[in-house]
């Protein structure tokens, strides 16, 4: 299991179109992905569960994978993060 | 005649007969179900045409509003296939014994629950999206028919609210305006609104109801009213207004790629006033020259701990990058007292508005002055970013400042991050004091900004917020327009330019008066940035300008 914190760049915050895009990209993965933000644990392949977040513009969250798969996952979900999403 | 009060979102004017929809709030009632089975499969075909339907409207969307907006069908798409989601739903459903429609409204409850405790406005209307989906799936269950009632004239529609999805399905050629009871102008039926160029307006309140049904109205999406049975004058009126205004709005389209030059061919700088990045997109489109004011007081604001050197960077780079080469000036922290902001740990005053704020605070509290100065001059590298500093009022202040940038400086070079050293460092004129030594002033800097909102205040010694004092307040006072006058001598016989980024700004009763003056920057709020280039191509600076 890996995780790594990023902090939301988005004018908007995490909202709908970036959550659902997220959860789209992190759905790709075999691994678990969960997002972890102010202590709360999400499901990140799930866009109610990304919407849910509520992570504002400067929110740090964490994202937690574990699986066969997960360096290769929390290294692309982060970098989709940092490359703002398509926003 | 009645009038209803309400948010304008487009800005065009429509009259036709308003056709209210009832929205029948069917009870949701729950039964005991034996074939659990049975009922999952009728929940999956009732999810399987909804989806059907989304994917519909996000193909209309894309052809009447483009990408971007048509998205959002998308993500209803998503979140009605969200794991999470319709795995609650089939779960409930086969422990519970219940029907589709129940343990649906129960779910949906809970996310909507989750979202409510969200604190951001922006997110948490994102509620009104997940009931929109909601609703829809149990009216599919439910064989409500909620299909458009065909009608024979365009009409203006009015309910309590419109989902994203009925927005999208108005014919334009059908639906005159729209009229809502509730809504928020945040919503992604205003932004649908907007963007299909739609008259309407929203969160009129209770007055809106059944009784409306079949009455001539007007809607105005310029000023936010509505009048149902408007008398002749009313109706007189409107036909000279939604005549001008479309005059308008086709001329303002063309504005957009012309360069703001007088008649005289001086060419002026017309730049927009934002207060987040989130303006930025107005800015963008309307083709301003600039940002003439950047205020970063929002990334102090509504937290709870001072704003990190990374974040205010990261703002800063994002508005330098967007604006592309355009000059953004920004601004440094302008808060005092009046504004809540606890971690500062400003002290309660009787006079905030003449008391610790501003540079006043950014110069004995160096610490958070240098953090802001740093993120500039970081983001300095990524575009072409200017700054200025508020409150000033001495000579002494200015030197004081430009020692601290020196020292920020010196500290980059020596970390060898990469800024921009020809930053140009400008001082808003905003106090009697810096107007009267602008001479001197001008010899320390590199431009003016003058701040009329706050001049005015302090010249006159009137407090705008007081209903009490309207009377003696006159935005075009001598003593106002004496004090701009200097600040422009000041600037030009040192050599510097001078712009005015207060609303005075905005006025276009003014805008030749201060081009004569010999004003070369107006700094607006995004809706007046055309309207102003309009008015700088019909005036004249009355001076040689080749």
């Amino acid at each position: 299991m890996i995780n790594q914190k990023v902090t939301i760049k988005l004018k908007f915050g995490l909202h709908a179109r970036p959550a659902g895009t997220f959860a789209k990209l992190a759905q790709k993965y075999q691994c678990d992905v969960k997002v972890n933000c102010d202590n709360k644990e999400f499901n990140a392949k799930s866009v109610m569960g990304m919407i849910a977040v509520g992570a504002k513009y400067g929110s740090q969250i964490e994202i937690i994978c574990n699986g066969s798969d997960e360096t290769i996952a929390l290294k692309e979900l982060i970098d989709a993060v940092n490359s703002g999403l398509g926003e | 005649m009645e009038t209803l009060i309400g948010k304008g979102v487009f800005n065009g004017i429509a009259m036709g007969k308003i056709q209210f929809r009832n929205r029948n709030e069917h009870q949701v009632v729950k039964s005991h179900v034996e074939n659990t089975q049975a009922e999952i499969i009728r929940f999956q075909e009732a999810k399987r045409m909804q989806t059907i339907e989304l994917q519909m409207l996000y193909e209309k969307a894309l052809d009447n509003v483009g990408e971007k907006d048509a998205r959002i069908f998308e993500i209803h798409k998503m979140i009605l296939e969200d794991v999470d989601f319709c795995g609650a739903i089939t779960k409930m459903i086969e422990l519970q014994k219940v029907n589709a429609e129940y343990a649906i409204k129960i779910i949906s409850e809970t996310y909507m629950q989750q979202l409510s405790s969200i604190d951001d406005s922006y997110l948490k209307e994102r509620i009104t999206d997940v009931k929109d989906i909601f609703r829809k799936l149990i009216d599919i269950l439910s064989d409500v028919c909620t299909e458009n009632i065909e009608f024979d004239k365009p009409v203006i529609l009015a309910a309590d609210d419109f989902s994203p999805s009925e927005t999208m399905q108005m014919d334009k050629s059908k639906v005159l305006a729209f009229v809502t009871i509730h809504g928020s102008t945040n919503s992604h039926t205003a932004i649908l609104a907007r963007s299909m160029n739609i008259p309407a307006v929203i969160s009129v309140g209770e007055p809106l109801n059944f009784q409306c049904n079949g009455k001539t109205s007007i809607v105005d999406g310029i000023s936010g009213k509505v009048y149902i049975d408007p008398d002749e004058e009313t109706i007189k009126a409107f036909v000279t207004k939604k005549k001008k205004n479309d005059e308008e709005q086709a001329l303002l389209q063309n504005l957009r790629s012309e360069k703001s030059v007088t008649l005289d061919g001086k060419e002026i700088k017309i730049n927009a006033n934002i207060g987040s990045p989130a303006d930025m997109e107005a800015v963008l489109i309307d083709n301003a020259d600039g940002v003439g004011l950047y205020r970063s007081k929002f990334l102090y604001l509504g937290r709870k701990t001072y704003p990190s050197e990374e974040e205010q960077f990261g703002a800063y780079k994002l508005v330098a990058e967007s604006m592309k080469g355009k000059l953004v000036i920004i601004r440094t922290m302008d808060i005092g007292a009046d504004k809540r902001a606890d971690y500062l740990e400003l002290p309660n005053e009787e006079n905030p508005a003449m008391g610790y704020r501003a540079i006043r605070i950014c110069l004995t509290r160096q610490d958070i002055f240098k953090t802001q100065l740093r993120a500039l001059y970081r983001a300095s590298a990524f575009g072409n970013i200017a700054i200025m500093f508020p409150m000033i009022i001495s000579v002494e202040e200015v030197k004081m400042i430009k020692r601290i940038v020196q020292e920020v400086q010196s500290e980059l070079s020596r970390e060898g991050v990469d800024y921009n050293p020809q930053t140009e460092l400008g001082i808003m004129i905003e106090t009697p004091a810096a107007a009267l030594i602008s001479d001197d002033l001008a010899k320390e800097v590199d431009f003016f900004s003058i701040g009329t909102n706050d001049l005015t205040q302090y010249t006159l010694a009137i407090d705008r917020q007081n209903p009490k004092l309207e009377h003696f307040y006159n935005a075009h006072h001598k003593a106002v327009l004496s004090l701009i006058q200097m600040a422009v001598e000041g600037a030009h016989k040192n050599g510097i330019w001078v712009g005015i980024c207060g609303e005075l700004g905005a006025d276009i009763s003014m805008t030749e008066t201060f081009l004569r003056m010999g004003i070369d920057e107006l700094s607006v709020s995004p809706p007046y940035v055309l309207k102003l280039r309009k008015e700088v191509r019909k005036s004249k600076t009355g001076h040689s300008n080749h």
